[in-house]
């Protein structure tokens, strides 16, 4: 075939590269025009936000709209920090995201390690249902959660947020995956030599699932940090609101034309995650494709 | 079962001696998932039950401190859905933005990521970044965002549109542009976790096999059609599922954007169930969201098997 093939190719392949090379450079920066205008499409709303959030309301609401704020201001900040409790709504926010994260990492990677690594009966079975419930809308679980919290006293609780979300089973799933990868014969070895499972678990285990690890504490502590359905529900005071919740309830209510406030506070539900989002870019990635593709 | 046997086999000098040595590995399992499973079965698996006999009572407000004194009213929650007017609606809003959102969302999802994976070089990470951002933000920041750029009066979207003479839209709020708007808002915020997810199949994707269809004298279309695309079907089903379910459960973007309105134009399937949890509808919430459950299930299997059955075709 290839003795064929070669002479037909032969006789201009100078002129057929060349040709082909500038197509390709032409073709390459519209590619590149079209990758811009898309980066455009996504950052200049967040660029507006936080400019938008230095605007006095007056330059707000003016038409045309100003690109630069042209009386720089921290007015917005200073109301949002005073008037609204911001402290209080950040605090309520990072401890529940926080439990939730923490529960999540422990729970699911000692759930994972018996999944991947023990022999017991029923074993199968755990897997099975926790496959099972991934596809289960958030919807179908509101009314009953309300109505056991509801029970249990615990509406208006912080831990009405956090326990439901304590052990996930998209977490399951991914200590899961990662661990089959950790090689018996460390385990084995262990055990021979006298360890005790939970130990193997702490000192060998753990510490060789921190790639995982990384990447669940990422999948957990962002929507945990972003949630706003179930929250919205069961908070119901303003002293216990997250960020989002308070942020949702006055960008709907007194403060629905304030947009200078809405913005600054958008800032700093946002700020916080971009800043984890730069730092463990690569994990990031590493998240969603290990959640993802393996599935 | 068998695998237990298999490790006692492999073992044979220690034969376990007592009742105690033979349970102890079932024992030691079942503490490392107890935590999970308490939590799991507690808030997860019996919510999911306790959903579905709910959707079979009347339960209201005045039943929730005595659970049993709810009123069994079998199917009439699920054939009150059916001339429910509003839930019709909601259920057709919600279908609109699955079939116009998820094909949108998916292909704009795999041409940014052959167009990264084919220029850029270093940049690339930028340009990631860029797409990703929305992804992880919280939807209330988008919302307050979006609904200032979208603004009829001092909104950016209507003064860009202005400058080519278009004149000024009420986007959130006419009912003829509400849906088409949270659709591209859907797209807009999603679309980067499609990419992601595109972008480490076609990593995996051997090069030899494209550079091998060039030598064959495959044109680009071709060696995309031909080579790639199938290559990416497995990627291309996991996310037609999840963007689907995903879609289907429409709740934050009408809810923060429009609050469902106007005329219910914005109301989906999920909102609606939030509106039944609020009025006090309980039993009635649940036969909504267990139709819901159902829909998203059943899509999920036609997607599976439409698409697998390509693959061996």
């Amino acid at each position: 075939m290839t003795t064929l093939e070669a002479p037909r190719q032969a006789p201009f392949p100078a002129a057929e590269t060349g040709r082909r090379g500038r197509l390709a450079a032409v073709r390459s920066w519209w590619l590149i025009a079209a990758l811009l205008l898309g980066l455009l499409l996504t950052i200049v709303p967040f660029l507006w936000m936080v400019l938008g959030s230095l605007k006095t309301q007056q330059e707000l609401v003016q038409q045309p709209p100003t690109w630069l704020p042209e009386n720089a201001t921290t007015s917005n900040y200073e109301r949002l920090w005073n008037r609204l409790d911001l402290p209080r709504y950040f605090w309520n926010s990072t401890f529940i995201a926080v439990m939730i994260t923490l529960a999540n990492l422990l729970f699911c990677s000692m759930v994972g390690y018996a999944l991947a690594k023990l022999r017991f009966v029923g074993r199968d079975k755990i897997f099975l249902l926790v496959l099972g419930t991934l596809l289960v809308p958030g919807a179908v679980m509101l009314v009953p959660l309300f109505v056991l919290m509801a029970r249990l006293e615990l509406v208006d609780s912080p831990w009405a947020v956090i326990l439901p979300a304590a052990a996930g089973p998209l977490g399951v799933f991914l200590m899961r995956q990662f661990m089959l990868g950790i090689p018996d014969d460390l385990i084995e070895a262990a055990r021979v030599d006298g360890a005790r499972e939970f130990t193997i678990f702490w000192k060998i285990v753990l510490p060789l699932s921190a790639p995982a690890l990384a990447a669940l504490g990422i999948v957990t502590f962002l929507p945990a940090w972003n949630a706003l359905l179930w929250p919205l529900v069961v908070l119901t005071s303003q002293d216990n609101y997250t960020l989002p919740v308070a942020l949702a309830i006055f960008a709907r209510g007194q403060f629905q034309a304030d947009y200078g406030l809405l913005m600054a506070g958008s800032v700093a539900l946002v700020v916080p995650v971009i800043i984890i989002f730069f730092l463990l870019q690569r994990q990031f990635t590493q998240s969603v494709t290990m959640t993802g593709i393996k599935g | 079962m068998t695998v237990g046997q298999g490790t006692v086999e492999t073992r044979p000098a220690v034969p376990p001696r007592t009742a105690w040595a033979r349970l102890g590995p079932h024992l030691t399992g079942w503490a490392f998932a107890a935590p999970f499973l308490v939590i799991f079965l507690v808030f997860l698996a019996l919510p999911i039950l306790a959903s579905l006999v709910l959707s079979f009572t009347g339960f209201g407000l005045g039943n929730l401190r005595d659970w049993f004194s709810a009123e069994f009213v079998g199917l009439d929650n699920y054939t009150r859905l059916v001339d429910d007017e509003i839930f019709l609606k909601a259920a057709r809003n919600t279908l609109v933005f699955v079939v116009f959102g998820v094909p949108v969302t998916i292909a704009l999802g795999l041409l940014a990521a052959l167009g990264l994976n084919r220029a850029l070089g270093r940049l690339q990470g930028l340009f990631r970044v860029g797409y990703y951002l929305p992804v992880v933000t919280s939807i209330v920041a988008i919302a307050v965002i979006w609904r200032y750029l979208l603004h009829p009066d001092y909104g950016l979207v209507n003064a860009l549109l202005g400058k080519f003479g278009f004149n000024p839209v009420n986007w959130l709020g006419e009912s003829s542009t509400a849906l088409g708007s949270i659709v591209a808002l859907g797209v807009w915020r999603n679309f980067g976790f499609d990419m992601v997810i595109f972008l480490a199949a076609l990593q995996g994707i051997n090069p030899a096999l494209i550079e091998a269809a060039r030598v064959d004298g495959a044109t680009s279309w071709q060696v995309f059609s031909r080579v790639t695309l199938p290559l990416l079907k497995p990627a291309i089903l996991f996310l037609a599922i999840i963007t689907s379910s995903g879609y289907l459960q429409l709740f934050e973007e009408p809810f923060v954007m429009t609050g469902g309105g106007p005329l219910n134009s914005t109301l989906s399937v999920s909102m609606y169930v939030y509106q039944g949890l609020s009025f006090g509808n309980y039993g009635y919430a649940s036969a909504v969201a267990y139709t819901l459950f159902v829909a998203i299930v059943v899509l999920a299997v036609i997607q599976f098997r439409l698409l697998r059955s390509d693959e061996t075709a």
